[in-house]
């Protein structure tokens, strides 16, 4: 069992990775996660659901992970006072799911620190509730303004610096608010939910088929970690298994999702320090890859390449030797770009020492993914949860202490090669011929199941519930973003505020991954 | 310097020739006067505002600064002020959330301006919006107006989920080329 507990009774779920679900007492929350994260386990991702119509009021659900797997936990609330033990106390990263959670379905945390708003700004009542069944979109419409109250710094000198949402770049909108003396940044405080599209909501009313390309399209850049961990929460429920090549190339795309993302991002943090010859580099390499991804896959981003029960492409011989030669190409190039980066002395002195995040620290907030292991945080579902065909790939884990701007650089680059040899190791291990899918048209009814993808963020989780009929009655994505975007916080302490860009850049969070 | 000075001459001049504009894909009729054509003269600059997108279709507007689209060397450039801009790039199905601060940047960029709705979500809502609800698609729900001309003015539409490099330039260039004649 992952988790020992008296009251604690698991069921394990079918699929690729080790899953557990049950049910839990309000009065078991508190001590069963302090259990896990004093084994050195992690909150995962906070939703809640709307039972009423089943007569069981309201339910909330936590993810807990530890090194024995992913455990899914869920807790009936009545529907008359829907709270819940706080759970922030114990996972700080709770804080912003359960405040959200609140926005959009009403439940609350008993006790907590901090209670307000997340996501909502003003474009419903603080008393309607977009996830209830019964939510009626036309009455709960305001035209609001936002109403926040950022958290003030007092001092001689202190002056604040409002950035967005709308900001100077090609970016998602977020509001960045600075307390700074000078130069020197006292504070930030982020307030999101800008891009908040209903994500959630709209999932309630599409088919099983339609919820695959929406979940491609809740972080555009993460598209294939998306479907891959809807499709794999699908599979769990419905109990089956894909064909072997489609494993094979979902494995294929979720490296080349990661190849392309890290060199578009070792690109921008050169142009950030002024090397704008490294955004020339690396997005010349980038653009190949999305252009051999439109020639053989239909996609540059490889969108609708993953659907429940299998793949929706596949790659003739041909393909396999444009990638082989692809290959070649980047190990040759980004080796002579790694070997400028680390030699110019105005980038290092740059990267090194901005932005640092401590492994205690990095610890305590639960960061996770790549900006987790460039400081120290051992988390990668591929390695620890090898899930078909992981399992028979050997992934090797790239992790690195110092947690500064420049760890997050070569956390980069090393999972860069490390892809671009899975990549080689696919491709040589990927037979022609056989099944690219299996029928998948509806789940069972009434069933739950979870999906975990390491993206090239940090780990993708989505969570499916069905209905008495089997049509989806409650999806859940969760990015990796939730954990690591409190992190940015912290990271800036102390640094100067033309270091921000940088900073937030090496991290490289999603703002719709989060705002839903 | 002797690595990065090599690596630059190794990799030589990648960029593609640019697409010619596309009348198909104007939806308005030219809103602007002539005489005020030669204020754009042949440099346009840029202000891309994201309005809910998920994030897909920002990818592809950096792709235009990679060295195939090379978008500088046309005299576009991205700026960080719509008070700098001649033309707003907007992306995404309109998040209420984001109603004010996109009408805002409207407001702040000085006439005439153009706007390019970019991608499917930005055109009709996409698929984060019910299309059922309206003759014409742009369909709403309780978190988002759908597409931007429910809350804009809006000159061209560019397609796709999210289009191609190439597919946003001819947007953009058939926007600027409306106003030449
Ligand atoms: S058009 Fe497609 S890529 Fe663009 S924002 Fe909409 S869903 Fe994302």
């Amino acid at each position: 069992m992952p988790i020992n507990h008296p009251n604690l009774h698991l069921t394990q779920l079918a699929g690729a990775i080790p899953a557990w679900s049950g049910n839990i007492k309000p009065g078991d929350l508190q001590p069963i996660c302090r259990n896990v994260h004093d084994g050195g386990g992690r909150l995962v991702a906070l939703w809640g659901s709307d039972d009423r119509e089943q007569g069981n009021g309201y339910s909330l659900h936590i993810a807990l992970v530890n090194e024995a797997g992913l455990v899914c936990l869920s807790l009936s609330l009545p529907a008359g006072q829907p709270g819940y033990p706080d759970v922030s106390s114990i996972f700080p990263v709770a804080n912003r799911m359960q405040r959200a959670t609140y926005d959009l379905l009403g439940i609350y945390a008993h006790e907590g620190q901090d209670h307000r708003k997340w996501l909502r700004h003003g474009a419903w009542h603080g008393g309607s509730f977009p996830l209830r069944k019964d939510f009626d979109p036309a009455p709960s419409r305001t035209d609001d303004a936002d109403n926040y109250h950022f958290v003030q710094v007092e001092g001689q000198g202190v002056h604040e610096i409002a950035v967005g949402p709308v900001h100077a770049g090609i970016i998602e909108p977020g509001h960045f608010r600075f307390s700074v003396v000078g130069e020197k940044m006292l504070r930030l405080e982020e307030r999101f939910g800008y891009t908040h599209n209903g994500i959630e909501k709209r999932f309630e009313s599409m088919s099983l088929q339609q919820g695959a390309r929406l979940a491609g399209r809740v972080s555009g850049d993460s598209t294939v970690a998306y479907a891959w961990a809807y499709a794999m929460a699908a599979e769990s429920i419905a109990a089956v298994t894909p064909p072997e090549r489609a494993l094979w190339l979902r494995a294929l795309f979720l490296e080349r999702e990661r190849i392309a993302n890290h060199l578009g991002d070792l690109g921008y943090l050169g142009n950030d320090v002024a090397l704008s010859f490294g955004f020339t580099q690396f997005w010349i390499l980038k653009e190949q890859v999305l252009r051999n991804n439109g020639a053989l896959f239909g996609h540059r981003y490889l969108m609708d390449s993953i659907i429940p029960g299998g793949v929706a492409a596949d790659l003739t011989d041909p393909g396999k030797r444009t990638l082989f030669e692809e290959c070649s190409l980047l190990e040759r190039e980004v080796r002579v770009l790694r070997g400028i980066y680390e030699e110019h002395a105005g980038v290092q002195d740059r990267f090194i020492g901005a932005g640092r995040i401590e492994p205690r620290l990095a610890a305590q907030l639960g960061l996770c993914g790549l900006a987790g292991r460039a400081s120290s945080q051992a988390w990668d579902t591929r390695v620890q949860f090898p899930c078909a065909p992981y399992d028979q790939l050997d992934v090797q884990m790239a992790t690195y202490r110092n947690g500064d701007v420049a760890a997050r650089v070569i956390v980069r680059f090393d999972e860069l090669f490390e892809s671009l040899r899975l990549q080689r190791e696919i491709l040589a291990r990927l037979m022609p011929g056989g099944e690219l899918s299996l029928p998948l048209e509806k789940l069972p009814a009434q069933g739950f199941g979870a999906g975990m993808v390491e993206g090239w963020r940090g780990e993708v989780l989505v969570a499916v519930h069905t209905d008495t009929d089997g049509n989806l009655a409650r999806v859940h994505p969760h990015d990796p973003s939730w954990q690591n975007w409190p992190a940015v916080e912290h990271a800036i302490l102390g640094n100067i505020v033309p270091d921000f860009p940088l900073i937030n850049k090496s991290f490289n969070l999603s703002y719709s991954g989060q705002d839903l | 310097m002797y690595q990065l000075i090599k690596q630059i001459i190794k990799t030589g001049i990648k960029t593609d020739a640019a697409p010619l504009p596309d009348e198909a894909l104007r939806v308005t009729t030219q809103r602007l006067h002539e005489e005020i054509l030669h204020v754009f003269g042949s440099a346009l600059n840029i202000r891309h505002v994201d309005a809910g997108s998920c994030n897909g279709c920002e990818l592809e507007i950096h792709s235009l600064s990679n060295a195939y689209y090379n978008i500088e060397g046309l005299g576009i450039k991205f700026v960080a002020s719509p008070r700098h801009a001649d033309m707003l790039l907007v992306t995404g199905p309109v998040s209420r959330h984001m109603v004010t601060a996109l009408r805002r940047t409207f407001d702040a960029t000085p006439e005439p301006k153009l706007v390019v709705a970019i991608g499917e979500c930005a055109c009709n809502g996409g698929i984060f919006c019910s299309n059922d609800g309206s003759p014409d698609g742009g369909g709403e729900s309780y978190a988002s107006c759908g597409r931007v001309a429910n809350v804009i003015p809006v000159d061209v539409v560019v397609g796709g989920c999210p289009p191609t490099p190439t597919a946003i330039l001819q947007g953009i260039l058939t926007a600027v080329s409306a106003q030449k004649q």
